[in-house]
């Protein structure tokens, strides 16, 4: 379980974090929508350890992410498996090389069973014969693919997705929104979405959250989000440029 | 009348250098204390370890060759004519050898390295770092200390010593093709030269500074690879940066060390 306590963040002057409440129960998958810049993966990266909070607290499994250092903050994170919004993968290793590397660190496999593991995960999404190209070798598409496999190489207890259908075609979105479907009916894993891509949000969730001034304004089910008469929630998800979310 | 700046902006901007630099000067001695603490998982690094050797090293060596070459040219020709009607030529050697070993190969090695090598890392590490790599590896669970920084100090502080020698070893036949082609000087009195009052110390003195330039380069490289924000243009002043700090670094500690090293 996520339990995210009166985070506060700012960047310089700027507040994006005001004071976020928010539980994630396990095998949940919670959606968060909101615009750009509104801190959407700040929450996110703040979640794995990779920033620390003003003030307030994150606990995942009744522990503290934010008072935790070193080796143990490492230990932890092996919970999680996270899709950056770029992919986020190594330029110079190959594509057998970037998914592997979670079990060539944390596991004394030998190297055909990372092999046998690492096939295993790229044909569940969707690929193959791409295991010896670099990066920079492959399609948009084809590398959120990659980056799902590696995050959940390693079968992790937590997903956390930051704009996983981003720059995609709607028809790669829905391919990769049906991947995390499945994973979580094989895996049963808790997963945090972060996204703006509302068909994805919709699909996908079973909590939609919307992030807006730095709170969470809004948490309920995708049925009772697309019914809403909330004015913010509403122009976001229809998304229109007139309403109370001012865009200037 | 002319305008002045004010002087609390003054102090405000030289101040705050201060500050930047003695906490920059901090921050990479923290790095230095946490590459150490890698050293305990050397055995998983190997394989990274060896391929940062064979880029710091073995690639370098071309670049070595060309530089040392024209070093140990322009010494012994540069020697010959500040010799000519006070000393003789038989000495050449001499001076031209202590001069390569002592200091010129380890000085001029370095910042060709600093170019090339610190360069690269800090751009590669840069690179990672503004495209979220680095926070990959940590969201895995992997240090990029262990994984990125340990390496390529490791592999720096191993291959520098390395091209050292060979930078020695060239430059001194460059200064012996001058002597013989240019100067007169026949090959056999040169290298009686240059092994009249050598010793092992001087050789070993070398050795040491490129051990301490090659940690100097790799360290200042990663430190201002991982600091890089924003995009190209962030990556590529911490590159620039990289290379500076470390070219000035390396002239710095080359007095701190020859003072250490070697009691007048």
């Amino acid at each position: 379980m996520i339990e995210i306590v009166d985070l506060h963040k700012s960047f310089g002057r700027k507040r994006v974090l005001d004071g976020i409440n928010l539980t994630v129960r396990e095998g949940e998958t919670a959606v968060i929508i909101g615009g750009s810049g509104t801190g959407k993966s700040v929450l996110l990266k703040h979640i794995i350890g990779l920033l620390e909070p003003d003030e307030g607290s994150i606990l995942v499994d009744g522990t503290d992410v934010s008072s935790v250092r070193g080796e143990e903050l490492y230990l932890l994170r092996k919970k999680f498996g996270m899709v950056f919004q770029s992919g986020a993968l190594f330029d110079s290793l190959t594509v057998v090389e970037n998914v592997g590397l979670p079990l060539r660190e944390h596991t004394d496999l030998k190297e055909e069973e990372v092999l046998e593991i690492v096939r295993e995960k790229l044909a569940l999404v969707g690929l193959s014969g791409v295991d010896n190209q670099k990066p920079a070798e492959l399609s948009g598409g084809m590398r959120k693919r990659v980056a799902l496999a590696r995050a959940l190489v390693a079968e992790p207890e937590v997903m956390l997705y930051d704009e996983p259908t981003t720059g995609l075609d709607p028809i790669m979105a829905d391919v990769i929104n049906e991947l995390i479907l499945d994973l979580r009916k094989r895996l049963g894993n808790t997963a945090v979405v972060v996204t703006h891509d509302m068909a994805s949000a919709f699909k996908i969730a079973d909590r939609i959250c919307m992030l807006f001034k730095g709170k969470i304004i809004w948490d309920a089910s995708p049925e009772e989000t697309r019914d809403t008469k909330d004015p913010v929630v509403q122009q976001f998800i229809t998304g229109t440029s007139v309403g109370p979310i001012q865009v200037v | 009348m002319r305008w002045q700046v004010p002087r609390t902006i003054e102090l405000e901007y030289v101040g705050g250098k201060v500050v930047r630099f003695f906490s920059h000067t901090g921050a990479v001695f923290i790095l230095l204390g946490q590459t150490v603490v890698a050293l305990a998982e050397i055995r998983k690094r190997v394989g990274l370890w060896f391929d940062q050797m064979l880029f710091v090293g073995v690639r370098s060596l071309p670049l070595i060759v060309i530089t040392s070459v024209f070093t140990g040219g322009v010494s012994a020709w540069q020697a010959a004519y500040q010799f000519k009607g006070y000393i003789p030529l038989r000495y050449l050697g001499t001076a031209v050898g202590k001069a390569i070993v002592i200091e010129l190969a380890p000085v001029l090695t370095a910042l060709v390295v600093a170019g090339r090598v610190g360069a690269a890392i800090a751009a590669e590490i840069g690179t990672m770092k503004v495209t979220e790599q680095v926070d990959a590896l940590e969201a895995m669970g992997i240090s990029p200390v262990s994984y990125l920084v340990f390496p390529r100090v490791a592999a720096s502080v191993v291959m520098l010593p390395v091209l050292t020698v060979f930078a020695d070893f060239i430059a001194i036949m460059g200064a012996m093709a001058v002597a013989v082609f240019f100067v007169g000087l026949p090959g056999e009195i040169f290298l009686n030269g240059v092994k009249l009052f050598f010793h092992v110390s001087d050789l070993m003195s070398g050795l040491v500074k490129a051990a301490v330039f090659g940690l100097i380069i790799s360290l200042v490289g990663c430190y201002h690879g991982l600091s890089a924000e924003g995009g190209a243009e962030g990556v590529g002043q911490s590159t620039t940066r990289a290379v500076v700090w470390a070219s000035v670094l390396i002239l710095v500690s080359d007095y701190v060390v020859a003072t250490l090293l070697f009691s007048i």
